[in-house]
């Protein structure tokens, strides 16, 4: 064989390494956006879990925070109804029900005896921590994304993510409405 | 964070390659010396640091646990530390939450341990773990997990133990060489021959004398670097760098030396156990870098992401050369979070914590506690025979099973 045809044969065999190690490393960011969306929803899925049991403890303490308590149950409900849709209208779900929730227990701080309750000071920790690993999941799930959609928007690997139909992830933004200022409370009754 | 890994990797690959070359010269020159073929002396060399690292690799991280008294917690022992865990190995995107363990000792300090991120633990004692709030402890254990994530865990034992035979081989051969050497020299001065052995004798010797203390620069170097990235990989997970701060803050305000710790698992701590007040700042021999440098520079960031931690480094060394390697550092902007989490309200204060951490304790002792309506605590230990105990306090008579 000609010398020109082992050079050939040699670039082909480079292109097809190096296409196949770019096609590897998609698959491999596109199963870890999985695995984190999959982490996010364990944690979304816990805090519906959590609060039957919040609302029973609290109500007993409360008797003047009906509307405060009925919010939380009827925005948990809204959320868990959501748990099957895109993650757009989910986040909208899961914010309202993250305000409602911080306006209960901003609430608390004016019943002591709750305070005290072991049950609450016991459920209040699973609940600030299934908070902070909703924000923590949700974080790695963006970088994730992120570094996904670099990857198939990039050249030149969004050559090979348009040949094998990889498509842009989407991001999870919870939105709460009053995030950015403080939770304000009131103390006339 | 996953360039992070690879340069990490490679990074340690060239470190041991480096200190194998010391090692390698090492076996060398002793097996020139004393059977007249190199190859006798690097199997030597080579059998010794191997018995060492399988023994390192597979048994390191429960010898240095049970060494240093720690007892395994479960969920239930204490939520709030186990909760924090968890949280980090979400945000470093880590598979498996590692096994938690707590130290009964007033001293402050913290420890990752595992040969790989699917078989690995944390260590913290208890005195720190009353000592800290939630954004404090998340800092810790984020610096903790990231040294996990890292891969700096295996990287680190794997070359204390090179560190290790290097020192081993180089104490009794420079010893046995001084003293053979001085016999023989005598012995040899008729003979033709002897000065070029004498000379070979002379290098050896030196060289005896230089390669551990050029291996142990070596190694307090890259030990002093893991430290600075996990404080970056910490800030970056918890998007709040002020809580491994305040954190590092009130370790480094207190004295107290750890009773189990030795040098040779110095390097696996958040803070050196074995720092003395007033020392030089930036040291040499120093597995870390100093808390309040390490302080200046997380206060230093403007947000949270490794670019910043390298900013806010030359910064704080005025150096034109970061810690982060240049793969790191390619990210989007990442903001500290200043949106509190939920549930601030009700975090416990420090004697809280303090109780919260002497339960665990004592109940990890196998103690039963029981709280009599008059609040006092009775604990009782595990080989109580009575069936019923009085409260010493108001003389309430309690039932046990």
């Amino acid at each position: 064989m000609p010398i020109w045809a082992w050079v050939v044969i040699g670039i082909v065999v480079v292109l097809l390494i190096i296409f196949v190690a770019v096609y590897n490393g998609l698959v491999r960011l596109r199963n870890q956006v999985k695995n984190a969306w999959a982490q996010i929803d364990v944690q979304l899925k816990r805090r519906h879990d959590l609060i039957p049991n919040l609302v029973e403890t609290t109500k007993g303490y409360m008797k003047y925070e009906r509307a405060t308590l009925e919010a939380v149950t009827k925005a948990r409900n809204i959320a868990v109804q959501a748990s099957s849709a895109g993650a757009g209208e989910r986040g909208k779900a899961e914010g309202e029900l993250s305000s409602a929730l911080s306006r209960l227990l901003a609430v608390v701080e004016r019943y002591p005896d709750l305070k005290a309750d072991q049950n609450f000071l016991a459920l209040q920790e699973q609940l600030t921590s299934t908070e902070n690993k909703i924000a923590f999941s949700r974080q790695f799930y963006n970088d994730s994304v992120l570094r996904y959609n670099n990857q198939t928007q990039m050249f030149p690997s969004n050559v090979v993510a348009s040949m094998t139909g990889f498509k842009s992830g989407e991001f999870f933004e919870v939105t709460v409405p009053e995030e950015k200022e403080p939770v304000k409370v009131s103390f006339d009754q | 964070m996953w360039e992070q890994i690879r340069s990490n990797q490679l990074r340690s690959v060239a470190l041991t390659i480096v200190l194998g070359i010391v090692l390698v010269v090492i076996g060398y020159l002793l097996g020139l010396y004393f059977f007249n073929s190199p190859i006798a002396g690097l199997v030597i060399a080579a059998l010794i640091w191997a018995i060492l690292a399988l023994v390192g690799y597979f048994q390191a991280d429960s010898i240095l646990l049970s060494m240093s008294g720690a007892r395994k917690i479960s969920p239930e022992d204490h939520p709030r530390l186990y909760n924090v865990v968890e949280e980090m190995k979400i945000a470093s995107g880590l598979e498996k939450v590692p096994d938690i363990y707590i130290i009964d000792d007033p001293a402050l300090n913290a420890f990752a341990t595992g040969r790989d991120p699917n078989k690995a633990s944390v260590a913290i004692t208890s005195g720190l773990l009353q000592k800290l709030n939630r954004d404090e402890l998340q800092g810790v254990i984020g610096h903790e997990i990231s040294h996990i994530r890292n891969r700096d865990v295996l990287l680190m034992a794997m070359c204390s133990i090179l560190l290790g035979t290097i020192v081993l081989l180089a104490w009794y051969g420079s010893r046995i060489l001084f003293f053979s050497g001085m016999a023989g020299s005598r012995r040899s001065s008729g003979r033709g021959g002897g000065q070029g052995q004498a000379i070979i004798l002379i290098v050896a010797i030196v060289f005896m004398i230089l390669a551990p203390i050029f291996a142990q620069l070596i190694y307090f170097a890259v030990s002093r670097r893991r430290e600075y990235l996990a404080d970056a990989s910490s800030a970056l997970y918890t998007r709040n760098p002020e809580g491994l701060a305040s954190a590092l803050e009130k370790i480094g305000a207190s004295t107290g030396q750890l009773k189990s710790a030795n040098k040779a698992t110095a390097p696996m701590y958040i803070i050196n156990p074995f720092r003395q007040k007033g020392r030089a700042a930036s040291d040499l021999t120093s597995t870390h870098p100093p808390i309040s440098e390490r302080i200046r520079i997380l206060r230093a960031m403007a947000g949270a992401s490794y670019t910043d931690y390298d900013e806010a480094y030359r910064q704080v060394h005025r150096a034109s050369k970061g810690v982060v390697p240049a793969a790191g550092l390619a990210a989007a902007a990442v903001p500290i979070r200043t949106v509190k989490l939920e549930g601030e309200a009700g975090e416990l204060n420090e004697v809280q914590r303090a109780r919260e951490t002497s339960d665990v304790m004592w109940r990890l002792n196998n103690y039963n506690t029981i709280t009599c309506e008059c609040g006092t605590k009775l604990r009782i230990p595990p080989n109580f025979k009575e069936s019923q105990i009085t409260c010493p306090h108001c003389g309430r008579t309690h039932q046990l099973r």
